[in-house]
């Protein structure tokens, strides 16, 4: 029997088209063994809650950077819980100013990284969180 | 987040009423090769085989993810009775260092967002080297029994010898760009024999005239034989359609209608062709359906999914069995150059 691969879903909601993060983050989620699933730009909501659901996967990190974050951030959020995947990792990498970041946590983001958040920390993080379900520490 | 307490007879109950969640569900079971997957396929099996499933393999970079967006999206357009539910499954190669991937061929499919009919799952190839995973027959059989009757396979970027997916599949697509290769290329065996239709990609690109040339001469040189995939390894399974007694290294009756690989040029980011690729691939499917090809493909198929499954079965029974120290000691002998492999695997064998 092969081992259990945490799956993970990188992808850009909205508009903004740097996608230097996230190809970043996804190439270090493969140098730690996990399977990403890239999207690529310009993804809507929508979109991103299919591919959540098709691929199965353990966690979706959304990256943005257009300032659009309370926008797409809840909708993808409320198209997954209504899908079933509410037990599915969500995390937010872009710049998002703090009185957002808390409520972006509230309403069910596990973490969001910025600027200068270390690889390793989503590593570890998102691997604490689906092979022990442990709760990441809010930052 | 474990998904193995999920009821097995559930999931494939629910895939069989078009819960997507559970497909994807039991999709991931399925590939990691788990108990509750297994399960699962034991009772979905029967339901196969209605499936037409489609490969597409070439080179990295030749457009074939494109291309899987064109085709599923032709076959999304036609009329209502014959619009087919669409499978695409693409596979991506794993680090072999750490196990992990990028799976990127998504980013080429956004057209086929929203449609209910679609579903696209990636698989990482997960050390398998003939250009799918080990699971991937099995995925397939997953999405023939929810009912998808086109299943469009999609190979790792392959260069010249990951020809498993003329095993899997009953049509394959081998893709070509301009400028990839001359004509002594094209006359090397492997992935271009395989090939049930050629597709010219990029073909407005200076070179598609010249690639489709060599292409076609490649064509003009060969005299078809079998076009049944082989395994290295396995017995060959006999053909109930050869009723003629055939010569030697004639392996089809005289009178058999014999299959030529179509040239098709196509412009996959523009739809430039696409209409007649999907033509041809049903063209391909009547031949098959006509000639008894169909059957006889689908028997070479499970015979050699039976004879890898049987193989890998075996080899964790025999493990299982065998006592942890002698197997240490065999390694210990052959890696100090004590004893050849042949004696090591003599030795291992006889071991209880």
């Amino acid at each position: 029997m092969a081992e259990r691969k945490i799956r993970v879903l990188v992808t850009k909601p909205g508009l903004d088209g740097h996608d230097r993060g996230a190809k970043v983050v996804a190439r270090a989620l493969r140098d730690a063994g996990m399977e990403v699933i890239y999207t690529g730009l310009r993804q809507t909501p929508e979109m991103i809650a299919e591919a959540a659901l098709q691929e199965d996967v353990d966690a979706v990190g959304l990256s943005i950077l257009s300032g659009a974050h309370m926008a797409l951030v809840p909708r993808v959020i409320n198209l997954m819980r209504a899908n079933g995947q509410e037990n599915v990792l969500v995390f937010v990498g872009g710049i998002i100013p703090e009185p957002d970041v808390r409520h972006l946590l509230e309403i069910g983001v596990a973490a969001v990284y910025g600027p200068g958040s270390s690889t390793a920390s989503i590593v570890e993080d998102i691997r604490k969180y689906v092979l022990g379900e442990k709760p990441i520490a809010q930052n | 987040m474990q998904i193995t307490t999920v009821d097995t007879n559930c999931l494939a109950d629910a895939v069989l009423e078009g819960d997507r969640l559970a497909l994807a569900r039991l999709l991931t079971e399925v590939e990691n090769d788990t108990a509750a997957g297994r399960e699962a396929l034991d009772m979905l099996f029967p339901r196969t085989g209605q499936a037409h499933i489609i490969g597409i393999t070439g080179a990295p970079g030749a457009g074939k993810s494109s291309l899987v967006n064109q085709i599923a999206r032709h076959y999304r357009s036609l009329p209502e009775p014959g619009k087919p539910r669409v499978a695409i499954i693409g596979v991506d190669p794993s680090s072999p260092f750490t196990g992990g991937a990028v799976l990127g061929d998504r980013v080429r499919m956004r057209d086929l967002v929203g449609d209910p009919g679609i579903f696209i799952r990636s698989m990482a190839a997960r050390g398998a080297l003939g250009g799918l995973a080990q699971t991937t027959a099995a995925v397939v059989q997953v999405f023939d029994a929810a009912g998808f009757s086109v299943i469009l396979v999609e190979t790792v970027g392959a260069g010249q010898a990951e020809v498993d997916i003329a095993r899997l599949a009953h049509t394959t697509l081998v893709v070509e760009a301009p400028g990839m290769g001359d004509d002594i290329q094209a006359i090397k065996a492997g992935i271009l024999e395989i090939a049930d239709i050629l597709v010219v990609n990029k073909a407005d690109r200076p070179g598609a005239d010249n690639a489709e040339r060599i292409l076609r001469n490649m064509l003009e040189l060969g005299h078809p034989t079998d076009t049944l995939y082989h395994h290295p390894h396995c017995p060959e399974p006999e053909n109930p359609f050869n009723e003629v007694d055939a010569g030697p290294g004639e392996t089809r009756r005289p009178d058999q209608e014999v299959w030529l690989p179509p040239v098709i040029r196509t412009v996959a980011t523009r739809g430039t062709g696409t209409p007649e690729l999907v033509d041809a691939i049903q063209r391909h499917a009547e031949y098959l359906r006509r000639t008894g090809e169909w059957k006889s493909r689908d028997q070479n198929r499970i015979q050699t999914e039976l004879f890898e499954r049987l193989k890998k079965a075996l080899v964790s029974h025999w493990r299982s069995r065998v006592d942890d120290q002698a197997y240490g000691e065999a390694l210990t002998d052959l890696t100090e150059r004590r004893i050849s492999p042949y004696q090591a695997i003599q030795r291992l064998l006889e071991a209880k």
